[in-house]
């Protein structure tokens, strides 16, 4: 019984009301002070985790609300142990870009901004369901206001479109939440704990309902083909730094969901829905490749790009492997994809500061010109994003294929071709910016120290995860496995 | 020998007392010519009659006595509701404290009806006999009546009391007559007698009636569809503290009964009523969910929203087990809490912006007065049932409840319901958060048109009803900003509120 998950949670909160409550100048840097200690935290997890051991460490196991069996129950594995980190990396660079360049009204920006965190957080540690799934329908709150107020032209639109979607498949995880309870402790008051509920499953028709339910709020919040109808209204008008961490963690914690929920809790249906999540994940790929190599926009291409990206990620959990090798491949490109997009977002505010305020590429090129330092971080970036080998990505979408290789050959071959399509929109989003003619309303000029001082570290954080995967893969190797032979176990 | 004069258990009577006393208290002190005593201390003795039930509610917690030969029961389900209704009362006192509608009808009048209609809701939960049902239902019904015009020269507010009188007495008159059915077949008006009947009567036609006709009687109160179509109208005309109160009030009196009646009296033939009373709840959330998108008007939204509420809640009936119980007192108690939070905004911005309680006067809120716009937005989140809210575990309540009596397709409908609803509640925080007063029109939409007068009525009240009087009240801002707060903490920690609810289930002590 441990304190220390809980501060680190509940810390981004407490600044936010703090930063809420100071003056306007100063609220900008309290809210980087809120997660610069979750950062701190996180890298000490990094460090102290114990990758041998199994099950959950750091476990805080107290009751909360007993008449509904509702256990304050938060922990950390292989499974998040990296998300956790990532969460605490992408919320602190983002609060920092946001401190150097403070929005209007400062002060309730960073009231949101710390919920955000705090709500992401708890959605990763949380060892309860429904304390899962209160924080991540939690999460939304945050991104509705920061979207609505701070956002784009259609900002509003966009926000109540982004809200509805998600919280139709999140209420749906509501009921059925609710529902596994129940069902799982007949006759005495319901237990949402996971550890309960993974040694009382239910029946297999049951199992398929909530399967759905369940599935439905992860594939909506990712966005997977075909829920992401949400998602370019409100990629294009949510605040780029904000944009950064959505996009970056927000996606994680549904695919998260599946490896900590689903997995576990319906294996036999997942068994049975093998193949139609399979195939939704082909669709996803295939249709959010093509759409990235044709759309415009740079938030687009990216958006798009994250649907494909998190289909090889859906690809890889389900798998179901022998190795789990799939499974362990999703659970790094999760932390990968994370880490490049973040940047990628961050680099659109310089772009278009370049371009005469235009995201779109057609308004861009030879940017690169003068600006090397600029274009080599970018291009860094670029390759990652493209699963170049030597990158972590190359290991994450290789496990993927090897696991998918494993169990399904043929949508293994289809989904191959999604690496070619990758590199395709990747490169052709670099080269309209950054090469070719010089735009008309272009500017180019080198990025200044201010903008290094965010996008250096996770450039470097990039390089340094694609030194040493193996760490991230080692210490996520016995919860993965644990999650995906859950299902390979019992069903076969 | 001497006649035995009738046993009278005061000590569970008094929260009765009480508010009957002060009602007189009010009343007469109200007949004081003083400018003064008749504006500031009738406000104040209506408080202290509230605070004083509240304390005898409290002091008879446990008690569970049967009271007036068993026709009143004074257990705990009766009292947890008697604190919503006190609750709700000194809300509605504070929010009326200086409204044009008191001074209009005269102070005396205006309070000592809110406390009479308080009392009638007590006596209508605490019935467990049909006479006293009906005694409960109109003594709630009447003074809401009168309060609903007391806005007297304004042509929407005595539309608002007349179509209140009209449909409610047709209400009233149904439920009438539906008792009169329930005691033809079971020939006893007593609930434990009608309980013992019942069971050799699942298929008595002249019971089926009754019951069909009581069901119809409350469903008028407590805005089920489709008896739902005078709440818009009403809470729309009426003075908006006299709204905040019917909503919130009047909804967990109507519940109340309908616990007591069909868990106690009727509680055999569930299997008959079950699935009707399923059906009206789909159809009341949808009702009102579809019926809240797209109106302008925050009050008629509002209405809506507590048809579909209560569609919700009675999930909590249908189910009619202690936990169905509970998980409806939980979700009334937090539903008033977050209403009683919304209205208060709502009026504060009338008196403020001139415009009335359409969404325009909320335009530019969360700039300017974020003491308003927080509560604003913690109400509108909670009813979406938001966690972090106490409407998330309302709503959770009512689930775990639905789901383990085999009602797991209404927690579906319930969620389903929860996503509809958000389409409306993200209006009221887009337009407090995400527009800037500046977008607002310049002088209020005021209704026109050939509207038929009304005796009474004129076009320049209505005018100068809606014309802002100045700075904000600070009552009103201590309404709003304590309800909000307590959603939050309710929301976090739910446990005071759990152990009443699971209290008052235990009430009723023949449910599993």
């Amino acid at each position: 019984m441990t304190i220390h998950l809980s501060i680190l949670i509940f810390w981004p909160l407490l600044l936010a009301l703090l930063a809420g409550l100071s003056p306007r100048g100063i609220a900008p840097v309290i809210a980087l002070l809120g997660s610069l200690v979750p950062l701190g935290y996180a890298v000490l997890l990094l460090i102290d985790f114990d990758p041998s051991a199994r099950g959950l460490q750091y476990v805080t196991d107290d009751k909360w609300i007993p008449d509904l069996g509702i256990r304050y129950s938060l922990g950390v594995d292989g499974l998040n142990l990296w998300l956790v980190g990532l969460t605490a990396l992408l919320f602190a660079a983002s609060a920092l870009w946001i401190a150097l360049r403070p929005p209007e009204r400062a002060k309730l920006f960073a009231v949101h901004f710390g919920i955000a965190e705090t709500a992401v957080l708890g959605a990763f540690l949380a060892q309860d369901l429904a304390l899962f799934v209160l924080f991540f329908d939690l999460m939304l709150v945050p991104f509705y206001f920061l979207l609505g107020q701070w956002g784009g032209p259609e900002r509003v639109q966009a926000a109540v479109k982004m809200v509805i979607y998600t919280l139709v498949g999140s209420l749906l995880m509501l009921a059925g939440a609710v529902a596994l309870a129940v069902l799982a402790s007949p006759g005495a008051t319901p237990d949402f704990s996971l550890a309960f509920l993974r040694e009382n499953l239910l029946g297999d028709n049951t199992q398929k309902l909530l399967f759905v339910a369940f599935s439905l709020a992860f594939l909506i919040k990712m966005p997977a083909f075909p829920f992401h109808g949400w998602m370019p209204d409100a990629y294009r008008n949510m605040p780029l730094p904000v944009l950064a961490v959505f996009s970056g963690v927000v996606s994680k914690v549904a695919a998260y969901g599946f490896l900590r929920i689903v997995l576990p809790l319906f294996p036999a249906a997942v068994d049975d829905w093998q193949l139609i999540m399979l195939i939704l994940a082909i669709c996803s790929i295939l249709y959010g490749s093509i759409q990235a190599f044709t759309q415009t926009n740079l938030r687009l291409i990216l958006g798009f790009s994250s649907v494909a990206q998190l289909g090889f990620i859906v690809l890889g959990i389900f798998a179901l492997d022998a190795g789990a090798r799939g499974a362990q491949g999703a659970l790094l490109q999760a932390v990968n994809h994370g880490l490049v997009v973040a940047p990628l977002f961050l680099i659109i505010v310089l772009l278009a500061a370049r371009s005469g305020g235009s995201e779109d590429i057609r308004d861009m090129g030879g940017i690169a010109f003068r600006a090397p330092v600029l274009a080599a971080l970018f291009l860094i970036v670029t390759l990652a994003t493209l699963a170049m080998p030597g990158s972590a990505n190359f290991v994450g979408e290789f496990l993927i294929l090897l696991g998918v290789f494993d169990s399904k050959l043929a949508i293994a071959l289809i989904a191959s071709t999604g690496v070619i399509l990758a590199s395709v929109y990747a490169l052709r989003m670099y080269i309209r910016s950054m090469h070719n003619r010089q735009g008309p309303a272009v500017t180019s000029f080198e990025m200044s120290v201010r903008d290094a001082l965010v996008i250096v570290p996770l450039v470097l954080a990039i390089i340094a995860f694609a030194l040493f995967p193996q760490r991230a893969i080692d210490a996520g190797e016995p919860a993965v496995q644990g999650a995906s032979q859950a299902v390979t176990g019992s069903a076969r | 020998m001497t006649p035995k004069a009738p046993v009278i258990d005061w000590e569970a009577l008094s929260p009765i007392v009480a508010l009957a006393g002060g009602a007189c208290i009010v009343l007469l002190v109200g007949l004081l010519r003083s400018r003064f005593v008749r504006a500031q201390v009738t406000p104040f003795l209506a408080l202290v009659t509230l605070g004083t039930t509240a304390g005898l509610v409290i002091w008879q917690w446990g008690a569970n006595t049967e009271i007036v030969e068993r026709a009143l029961a004074i257990d705990d389900l009766t009292l947890a509701l008697t604190m919503i209704f006190v609750a709700a009362g000194i809300g509605t006192v504070l929010l009326s404290w200086r409204s044009s509608a008191v001074v209009e009808a005269g102070e005396g009048e205006y309070y000592a009806l809110l406390l009479s209609s308080i009392l009638g809701m007590v006596v209508l939960v605490a019935a467990q006999n049909l006479v006293a049902v009906f005694l409960g239902f109109e003594l709630l019904s009447i003074p809401l009546y009168v309060l609903c015009a007391t806005h007297m020269r304004r042509e929407h507010s005595l539309e608002s009391g007349l179509k209140y009188l009209i449909i409610g007495s047709v209400g009233s008159a149904t439920l009438l007559y539906g008792l009169a059915f329930v005691y033809g077949a079971t020939g006893s008006t007593d609930y434990a007698a009608i309980a013992r009947a019942a069971g050799d009567l699942s298929n008595d036609v002249l019971l089926l009636t009754g019951i069909a006709l009581v069901v119809a009687g409350l469903a008028f109160k407590a805005s089920v569809a489709p008896f739902h179509q005078w709440t818009p109208d009403v809470y729309e005309g009426a003075p908006t503290a006299v709204t905040a109160f019917m909503a919130v009030a009047t909804k967990a009196a109507a519940f109340g009964v309908l616990l007591r009646l069909f868990d106690v009296a009727l509680i055999d033939l569930a299997e008959t009523w079950g699935p009707a009373l399923a059906t009206l709840a789909t159809i009341t959330i949808v009702v009102g969910n579809v019926g809240a998108i797209g109106q302008s008007s925050i009050k008629r939204m509002l209405a809506y929203s507590s048809v579909a509420q209560a569609g919700y809640m009675l999930a909590g009936v249908v189910v009619s087990t202690q936990l169905g119980v509970r998980a409806t007192v939980f979700y009334l108690a937090v539903y008033a809490l977050m209403n009683l939070a919304a209205f208060a905004v709502i009026l504060a911005r009338e008196r403020e912006t001139g415009l009335g309680d359409h969404i325009t006067a909320l335009y530019g809120l969360g700039t300017e007065r974020p003491l308003l716009a927080w509560p604003m937005t913690i109400a509108m989140l909670a009813l979406a049932g938001i966690p972090a809210t106490a409407g998330f575990f309302g709503k959770v309540y009512l689930i775990q409840a639905a789901v383990n009596n085999d009602y797991g397709w209404l927690g579906v409908v319930i969620v389903v319901g929860s996503a509809i609803s958000l389409a409306y509640y993200l209006r009221v925080i887009a337009a407090v958060w995400m527009r800037s007063a500046a977008d607002a029109p310049a002088r209020p939409p005021l209704p026109t048109g050939a509207r038929p007068a009304i005796a009474g009525g004129s076009a320049e009240a209505t005018e100068a009803a809606a014309r802002p009087r100045g700075v904000v009240q600070v009552e009103i801002v201590v309404v709003a900003v304590v309800c909000a707060v307590a959603t939050i903490v309710f929301g976090i920690y739910p446990d005071p509120l759990l152990d009443v609810a699971r209290d008052a289930g235990a009430a009723l002590s023949g449910l599993v």
